[in-house]
């Protein structure tokens, strides 16, 4: 697929490749989505806004150049803003592939990485690496306020060469993006404006947000590309649960506005479940409002019992992104999703077009999801 | 998580409010007012080490120097507002300003002095309001109050002599601010204009150098006035955030 070079959220010729439940293909005009959805579904989306997570410095002991990308972090707590992991990259910049990025300076516990500008710099300490050279813990010194405004300040948006242009932290934020905790863009709500919001809305169709701190998509180092995604933390309001719930119960289906989405109610989903009391009665969408922190990886294995459907953008065979994606549908329909987007010129990456991909029917065991009252039982 | 309540009593308790200004004049008073309430005030200012000084006057203020005429700031204010407070519930466009001083007729304005004018009374508080619209549409979303207020003048209204850049200004953002409100009612957020009247701040002084202070409302009352119209006019009313939810109490568990 050939990426999308230019960081244009919604391109007037965007396109989205339907694949239904009987695994059928349709090419729509992605602006169409609205007519793709029924009265009574529910479309839910990610409103972090994205941090400018990539920071470039030196590092102190060295007084090497050094490009700090925060890569995650275990709340979304406005005041817990302290303590990150990060990748670390040497000399260079985002216009070379990240797989050619040269490594840091050899880092160790206690070096100090010296952030921004020298005359408002922003100081960190590296605590300790994660098992490799260049992931780290990092903790960041100063209050939260000093913090937050040291990222916005010297931080840029991560960003890959396939777009060469430096972006500015508005082209990663989508129209809905709320709390800056996202480490690269939740980019399947790119999709979304206000005219579109409304569109949905005349037509009877939900809308609901969660927050969830999406992080990086590519660190150009297999052995790190194989961990992600990382842990994320996210968020979900007492107001999307009774959307979720009231959604559910009529009968409505479930579409989740990127992987990010699906991830958190997946999660919540599954944790509502392990620890529900073995006997307890289980009604409808076992989701709590709150809290939760994402490990939960997506795959063919992966039972659904939220989400109904995905909207998308295209990703590679091959990366994390790409296996959530085989929760909805078989390998082989997957195969055929893949070969479509690639005959149709369909363009791929953050910037590209959509996939709106429906659960396969076959997949769909009911004993999977109770849509009744169900007694859990632990055995 | 933060809890909100409404409550008639106090309407600002627990409300998250972003301000612009905050270091002088009204500002500097709304920001007193409404921690005297009990909102969690985060404010702009443009001068560093004034607005340091102002948010360690006020404890559990938290300041963040920017000028909002500057577009390339904008979204980093918005982060820093939203990061503050850990959302938005009402933004307030106070920032403002006089344009060239002392005040001439347009036929002498320069029109970069014009622009400038523009950049902070229209273009600043319009790019601040998208950014923080998600912020603003979340609130909402989970039942919150969500609004935004720009400070107005009567000068947006009665075409004073010498006043042009800054009443022309003031006219478009009063504008501007209607259409929002009309645009943004089925998202659940109010976009009001309100004229403070006539106070005894830095920008009066500068507008007009002779004038009596002792004839000019103290920004202090005038910010006390501003908040109980807010409460009677947007918090206190009944069904407000009725579009958005049919909860006014959002209680959530943390896990």
């Amino acid at each position: 697929m050939k990426p999308a070079h230019s960081p244009v959220q919604r391109p007037a010729d965007a396109r989205l490749l339907e694949i239904d439940v009987h695994g059928r293909m349709h090419h729509h005009a992605r602006s169409a989505l609205p007519q793709l959805l029924r009265a009574g579904d529910l479309l839910v989306a990610n409103d972090a806004a994205t941090l400018p997570a990539s920071l470039k410095g030196v590092h102190g002991r060295t007084g090497q150049p050094i490009e700090v990308r925060l890569a995650g972090r275990s709340s979304l707590a406005v005041d817990a803003v302290r303590d990150f992991s990060a990748v670390v990259f040497g000399a260079g910049d985002h216009r070379m592939r990240t797989e050619d990025r040269p490594p840091p300076p050899p880092l160790e516990p206690g070096d100090v990485l010296l952030l921004g500008p020298s005359q408002d710099v922003l100081r960190a300490r590296v605590r300790r690496l994660l098992d490799h050279p260049r992931l780290i813990a990092l903790r960041f010194e100063g209050v939260p306020d000093a913090i937050w405004a040291g990222i916005a300040r010297h931080g840029r948006p991560v960003q890959y060469s396939h777009v060469q242009q430096p972006l500015a932290l508005w082209d990663s934020w989508t129209r809905i993006a709320a709390l800056p905790v996202a480490f690269e863009p939740p980019s399947a709500g790119f999709m979304l404006d206000w005219s579109m919001l409304e569109r949905l809305r005349e037509r009877g169709i939900g809308f609901a947000t969660l927050t969830h701190a999406a992080g990086l998509s590519s660190t150009g180092d297999p052995a790190l590309d194989a961990r992600l995604p990382l842990d994320e933390p996210y968020r979900i309001p007492a107001s999307t649960v009774h959307a979720l719930q009231r959604t559910r119960a009529a009968g409505g289906r479930i579409v989740a506005l990127g992987t990010t989405v699906t991830r958190a109610l997946e999660h919540a989903a599954e944790h509502a479940l392990e620890s529900a009391r073995p006997g307890q009665p289980v009604a409808g969408l076992p989701i709590q409002a709150g809290e939760g922190l994402a490990t939960n990886r997506l795959s063919r294995h992966s039972p659904l019992r939220v989400v109904d459907g995905l909207v998308s953008g295209t990703h590679e065979p091959g990366t994390s992104h790409h296996a959530l994606l085989g929760a909805f549908a078989g390998t082989a329909t997957l195969a055929r999703m893949d070969a479509a987007l690639e005959t149709g010129g369909y363009r791929g990456h953050e910037y590209g077009d959509s996939v709106l991909l429906w659960r396969a029917q076959q997949l769909s065991a009911p004993a999977q999801r109770p849509a009744e009252p169900a007694v859990l039982l632990h055995t | 998580m933060t809890q909100f309540k409404l409550s008639t009593d106090n309407a600002f308790a627990g409300l998250r409010v972003a301000l612009t200004g905050g270091t002088s004049g009204l500002g500097l008073a709304l920001l007193r007012a409404l921690r005297k309430r009990g909102a969690d005030v985060a404010f702009v200012a443009r001068r560093a080490e004034l607005v340091a000084r102002t948010a360690a006057a006020h404890p559990g203020s938290h300041g963040i120097a920017g000028d909002v005429a500057d577009k390339h700031q904008i979204h980093p204010i918005a982060l820093q507002l939203n990061a503050a407070l850990g959302g938005v519930d009402l933004l307030i466009h106070n920032a403002s300003s006089l344009g060239p001083v002392p005040l001439r007729p347009l036929a002498d304005t320069e029109c970069e002095d014009f622009e400038a004018a523009l950049a902070t009374n229209l273009l600043g508080p319009f790019r601040l309001t998208r950014a923080l619209l998600g912020a603003l549409a979340a609130s909402a979303r989970e039942g919150r109050p969500a609004a935004v207020l720009h400070i107005g003048s009567d000068a947006a209204i009665t075409p004073y002599e010498g006043w042009g850049a800054y009443g022309a200004s003031k006219a478009a953002a009063r504008h501007m601010a209607a259409i929002w409100d009309a645009e943004l009612a089925a998202s659940g957020i109010r976009v009001f204009e309100r004229d403070p009247g006539d106070m005894d701040t830095p920008l009066h002084a500068l507008a007009v150098p002779d004038a009596d202070p002792a004839s000019l409302q103290p920004p202090a009352l005038a910010a006390e006035a501003l908040l109980d119209w807010l409460a009677g006019t947007w918090l206190n009313k009944p069904g407000l955030s009725a579009k958005a939810s049919n909860n006014t109490t959002l209680t959530e568990t943390a896990r």
